[in-house]
């Protein structure tokens, strides 16, 4: 069985421009668009569109090996370069399935949550921050992060702050998001800008050549990396620098909150690894030290206090929020330890991470749609009140914890493995005890939905009221791959290592095809 | 002091963006935080601005001196014929870089669009709050916790 040949010419080669331009217009025009429905059907297709080609590009990349892009046909260094390869498909992947499984929830939340003449833009904004989530990814030229970064924040922050309608609590938040964020895509640009006056370029992979020649020595390049470390961290909601995620997950519109959680800091991150491994070279005092301390330090530090903070939280996507930057934690680690073992982990934990807590998020969005549930202690009798739901969100929830079989098992594994081979038996330790904490805040409202009795009102127990079909459907989808990839990891684990292996191989030059002119750089892997 | 005065735009962009950074930091006022951050995005323009001066570069553009007879705009195609040589002819000229320019266009409008929304959001909030200090929202918030949300 041949997949590849399923997808026509045009997808593999025009496919990662595609990915981004599709739903950057169509997000334009849509906003204009007099009919909600009409909408919801075009993100949903466009959604799904970007989905199947991520998927053909994927597919390619693993047969064929990178794809590279030149925008309107200059070549790179010059213009600007698309490149595709095993670290940025998978997330390109994961982003554009994510946000066509989100879509489909969207239809019964939006309508419950957004006021009627706001929700046409609500989608345009939904696929503005899609469409720049996904041109952060793909693209390989620095100053077209920062551009797509400011897309898909820009068009967050007004998605969040229409949470507004649900919860007047949406804008502050909103708002403090903006500063934290305008404030990380700011020390972002000064960094790239640092990079820019050293190096004379703007691609990633002329930018890693011309760093080769400089060295570690200098210092505007140190300078540089500590700049971009603390944009891309603010983003990533890295420990002390989450401040604003708690807040814009607890009151974004339930179904932005899911796409937010499962795909926003999931971004981020590939970027912190990007430009780690491929532009800087970890074998350099200044960026291996930084992992070690900063990155692994601040990561365990987060898995601690961050937990520690949820199982303290009385609002449901609180906690999953906490959780959320807990299990960033665990990502960062995996990347801080810098061992291939210990990037396949951490980019393992990037993919599972987002199935499980896009679907909590969802399941949570559904207890609020049918009964206004936003928290833990009203909780009570959820089991009973909402059987599927919660199910589906008790299977999410015990991957979060890492029960075997599931995912988060896999890479809660996978990272414990890598820390031994490297030495750290006390992040074992670590692991195992933001586990347990883990175990306590799950716990509590899994103990909130089946061993409360049901509430009463009127001296009437609350009859059963299941969430509809459409977000039961996206919910379950999440749930069980969370349960399939957790019994066979064959796939997502093959991805892992296929992206470790391209961050393994250093800075060499992805876009082979397109820059012959460039000779090639000797690979600094295998440290 | 000398060297203050040598590399008089960075201090000048460090000077701002400390600025910003604090007025944002400090204050509790949300137009005022607006304030700080653009002041500090400013200082990063002015940053790029900076580093795309060429040392006895001219500004990026082809002036009419050296285009040789670039008369009018019914001689358009004549002028870019004669640009094209001169530069062939020319190549010594130093150019400063307009590559950053470009960019910080780019941040610009960014920047236009993150003050559009965070205005926009600080109208909404005292709509909804009425207040813009953060200490009284901050109260108000503690309110809503206690008592669950306010709708």
């Amino acid at each position: 069985m041949d997949l590849l040949s399923l997808f026509p010419e045009w997808v593999l080669v025009h496919g990662p421009a595609a990915i981004v331009v599709l739903p950057l217009m169509v997000g334009a025009l849509i906003a204009l668009s007099p009919s909600e429905k009409l909408s919801w059907a075009t993100t949903w297709f466009v959604t799904g569109l970007s989905g199947l080609m991520s998927l053909g590009l994927l597919l390619q990349v693993i047969s064929h090996g990178p794809i590279a892009y030149a925008m309107g046909g200059w070549k790179p260094p010059l213009g600007i370069a698309y490149s595709v390869d095993g670290l940025n498909a998978p997330i390109l992947l994961l982003i554009s399935v994510i946000a066509f499984v989100c879509t489909v929830y969207a239809l019964p939340s939006v309508i419950a949550e957004v006021e009627p003449e706001k929700r046409s833009p609500f989608y345009a904004a939904f696929l503005l921050s899609f469409a720049g989530l996904m041109g952060m990814v793909v693209t390989a030229d620095a100053f077209n992060v920062c551009v797509f970064l400011e897309v898909s924040s820009i068009s967050t922050y007004a998605l969040v702050a229409m949470g507004s309608s649900r919860d007047r609590r949406a804008l502050p938040s909103s708002f403090n998001y903006l500063i934290m964020g305008s404030i990380g895509a700011t020390f972002f640009v000064i960094g790239i800008g640092f990079l820019y006056m050293q190096t004379g370029t703007l691609n990633m992979m002329d930018m890693a050549r011309v760093l080769q020649d400089i060295g570690p020595g200098d210092r505007v390049v140190q300078l540089a990396f500590a700049f971009i470390v603390i944009g891309l961290g603010l983003k990533l909601a890295m420990f002390p620098l989450h401040t604003w995620l708690p807040t814009a997950y607890a009151y974004a519109p339930s179904f932005f909150t899911a796409f937010l959680a499962a795909t926003a800091t999931k971004a981020a991150l590939y970027l912190l690894l990007r430009f780690t491994f491929t532009v800087f070279d970890p074998s350099w005092h200044f960026i291996s030290n930084a992992l070690m301390v900063i990155i692994a330090g601040l990561g365990i530090l987060g898995m601690l206090a961050a937990s520690l903070q949820a199982i303290f939280q009385s609002d449901i996507r609180r906690v999953l929020a906490f959780s959320s930057v807990a299990q960033v934690g665990y990502i960062l680690l995996g990347i801080g330890m810098a061992t291939t073992l210990g990037l396949t982990a951490g980019y393992l934990h990037i993919l599972n991470h987002a199935i499980m807590k896009g679907a909590l998020f969802l399941a949570v969005g559904a207890f609020w749609y049918r009964f206004g549930i936003t928290k833990v202690s009203d909780m009570r009798g959820l089991g009973t009140t909402m059987p599927w739901t919660m199910a589906g969100f008790t299977v999410a929830g015990l991957s979060l914890i890492g029960v075997p079989g599931t995912v988060g098992f896999v890479s809660k594994l996978a990272l414990a493995q890598a820390a031994a081979e490297n030495g750290w038996w006390w992040a074992i330790g670590v692991i195992v005890l933001s586990s347990v904490l883990a175990i306590v805040y799950v716990g509590r409202m899994i103990e909130q939905a089946y061993f409360q009795p049901v509430p009463k009102i009127n001296d009437k127990y609350i009859k059963r009221n299941e969430a509809p079909l459409t977000m039961l459907i996206p919910l379950w989808t999440l749930a069980l791959a969370s349960v399939a990839f957790g019994i066979d990891s064959h796939w997502p684990t093959s991805l892992a290592q296929g992206a470790a292996q391209v961050l393994g191989d250093g800075p060499i030059l992805l876009v082979r095809e397109t820059m012959p002119a460039i000779p090639a750089i000797p690979s600094t892997g295998g440290h | 002091m000398t060297m203050v005065f040598e590399h008089f735009n960075f201090a000048v962009v460090i000077v701002l963006m400390m600025t910003g950074l604090f007025a944002v930091f400090a204050s509790h006022n949300m137009i005022k935080k607006l304030v700080g951050l653009s002041v500090f995005q400013t200082s990063v323009f002015l940053l790029y601005i900076s580093i795309s001066k060429v040392t006895g570069g001219r500004p990026p553009v082809l002036s009419k001196k050296e285009l040789h007879g670039y008369g009018g705009y019914d001689k358009a195609g004549d002028g870019a014929d004669a640009a094209y040589k001169t530069v062939s002819e020319t190549a010594e000229i130093i150019y400063s870089n307009p590559l950053p320019h470009v960019l910080i266009l780019t941040a610009i409008v960014v920047g236009v669009a993150t003050l559009a929304i965070g205005l926009a959001l600080v109208v909404r909030t005292r709509e909804e709050y009425g207040s813009i200090e953060e200490d009284e929202i901050d109260a108000y918030n503690y309110q809503d916790n206690l008592e669950g949300a306010s709708r």
